[in-house]
């Protein structure tokens, strides 16, 4: 029994969604390797080889697998792909581009988003936004599978695989790469904050968000967004938590002016503590909220801000 | 160019689906049915790319029940031109639809084929990407702008962080994601039109696609209650809670 995770990273270091993934991968059972696809992406290789169980790292890079085009992965995964019983890798927009074109050439039904492994061959994965859990169980010799990072414990530090280079293929079909345009923030990203404080329509507009950064920038926290904040163009779409944006499942999340659509639970509900912060009583918000605080939030939040301060943040 | 944009006939987005007492999967009946609202932005776009005069003919295709003939038939009253509707009431994962749509792609040949980035019933998001794969197409997935080039098409994606703009030669593959537009409702005498469009009727044996899943459904079950926690009276009380209580800050 192998395992083969593919891992996420952005050239520079590894996106710890990848611990998760090897985590789903030794559920499975069997040797664990992994491919880092890039472009001078050694140092991410490096980091891959000192997880904890990981038997083998090999290193793949080229332009188009800098820029993760589909199908320059999609090559290079088929390259090294056959000996595996399992492919598993995060259900990013990486993951989630390239990984069905494996399964496809693989002519196995990918397996995605799943969030509990209960055997080599049977997955748990969510349906329907969340609102229903689907136990499968694949009669595929190989296993392609998603993983949704937030349900898997990150695989620790611990072991010291060898890295492997690999030439990278070329690729069948071709698109390449025209720009890019990352939002550029000193506060961590949406899906590995320990933290998370996200606004709603309740906000009013994109300019009062700003009371969420500064709370933000004291808790060292993300700031994320409900789809209809998104949907009224107070904040980008990579603020969005919810079944059609991040899911996140940080320490501690709070939602402000968020009335608590199904969509947007569905994105956050796995959170450890959850605050909500409305001035509608009946807002669905405080059925999953662990403390619910019925307050207008222009006066709740900088109160809020100025309580951290008291305790030193 | 020519569009092809399969679309999917959903538990429509509003109804809160049940779970069957017995786990079997979930409670469809007596539930309103439509197209997935991301299948609805493809049909949309298409659309859109004939108002431009960019594209000449769009034929939609549905994979499924009876019923989906009238998925087929609002994305004819939207502005479609013709469809073909593979009847089956079979539950057709992913990469059978795929197999079915790349026999489909091999007669009608399109230039793009357009289709929603994931149904939210099996919120797979893998049809696209495997008929891509299946073809040796390029893809530009999660789309939020689509623009036609010399070349093909310039695709600007949803992705973790922000934006990425793709160049592909077509022919090739779009998935829509939310932002890309806002699909129109049919107006009265359009869906009058739409009655009159021809919509081929077709089998999966016609294509000679094997069926059978491949993944055995074990169960379908209720995703855990969360509980409800309790309302605090200040915003002092809560940052006392939070810290001493709940120990996160």
């Amino acid at each position: 029994m192998a395992a083969l995770v593919i891992a996420e990273h952005n050239n520079q270091s590894l996106n710890e969604a990848t611990r998760a993934a090897v985590t789903a991968a030794a559920k499975i059972g069997g040797d664990i390797h992994i491919l880092v696809a890039g472009k001078g992406a050694k140092a991410v290789a490096d980091e891959a080889a000192k997880i904890e169980g990981v038997k083998k790292v090999m290193l793949a890079e080229s332009d188009a697998l800098g820029h993760k085009l589909a199908e320059a992965i999609e090559a290079t995964v088929l390259s090294v792909a056959s000996g595996y019983d399992a492919i598993l890798a995060p259900a990013s927009t990486v993951g989630k581009n390239f990984m069905p074109r494996v399964a496809a050439k693989l002519d196995v039904m990918l397996i995605s988003d799943v969030t509990a492994v209960e055997s080599a061959d049977t997955f748990v994965r969510p349906i329907y936004a969340g609102n229903a859990l689907m136990t499968v169980k694949s009669t595929d010799k190989v296993k392609v599978i998603t993983v949704r990072p937030t349900t898997f414990a990150k695989a620790g530090d611990g072991g010291s695989a060898s890295v492997e280079t690999l030439s990278a293929p070329d690729a069948s079909a071709k698109s390449s790469f025209v720009s890019e345009e990352l939002s550029k923030s000193d506060r961590p990203e949406l899906g590995a904050a320990k933290i998370v404080i996200s606004g709603g329509r309740g906000m009013g507009n994109g300019e009062n968000f700003a009371i969420l950064e500064k709370v933000a920038d004291k808790l060292g926290a993300a700031v994320g967004a409900s789809r209809a904040a998104v949907d009224a163009g107070f904040v980008p779409n990579d603020y969005q938590v919810g079944q059609t944006g991040k899911v996140v499942a940080p320490m501690l999340y709070i939602a402000v002016g968020i009335s608590g659509a199904i969509q947007h639970l569905a994105g956050m509900k796995d959170s450890k503590v959850i605050v909500a912060i409305n001035k509608d009583e009946e807002a669905p918000i405080f059925s999953v909220a662990d403390y619910g605080l019925v307050a207008d939030l222009f006066k709740a939040v900088p109160e809020f801000e100025e309580e951290l301060a008291k305790l030193g943040y | 160019m020519k569009v092809l944009v399969p679309v999917k006939r959903v538990v429509d987005y509003n109804v809160k689906v049940r779970v069957k007492p017995d786990q079997t999967g979930v409670d469809l009946a007596n539930v309103k049915m439509s197209m997935n609202p991301f299948c609805e932005i493809a049909v949309e776009e298409a659309i859109r790319m004939k108002e431009k005069g960019l594209a000449e003919e769009i034929v939609v295709v549905s994979i499924g029940p009876a019923g989906a003939q009238e998925t087929i038939r609002t994305a004819l009253a939207m502005g479609a031109d013709r469809g073909i509707h593979v009847t089956t009431d079979a539950i057709v994962e992913p990469l059978a639809v795929a197999k079915i749509l790349a026999k489909i792609v091999a007669e009608e040949n399109p230039d793009v084929v357009i289709l929603g980035k994931q149904a939210i019933d099996d919120d797979a998001n893998a049809t696209g990407q495997m008929l891509g794969a299946l073809l040796g197409w390029p893809q530009g997935t999660f789309a939020s702008k689509v623009e036609k080039t010399d070349g093909g098409l310039n695709v600007t994606r949803e992705v973790d962080g922000g934006l990425q703009t793709v160049a592909i030669p077509l022919p090739a593959i779009v998935t829509t994601d939310l932002r890309l537009n806002e699909p129109r409702y049919a107006s009265l005498p359009n869906i009058m039109k739409a009655k009159r469009k021809p919509i081929d009727a077709k089998t999966p044996e016609d294509y000679g696609v094997d069926l059978s899943p491949r993944l055995q459904v074990v169960k379908v079950s209720e995703p855990p209650k969360r509980q409800g926690g309790i309302k605090v009276e200040s915003v002092a009380d809560l940052v006392y809670k939070l810290k001493n209580e709940a120990g996160v800050l």
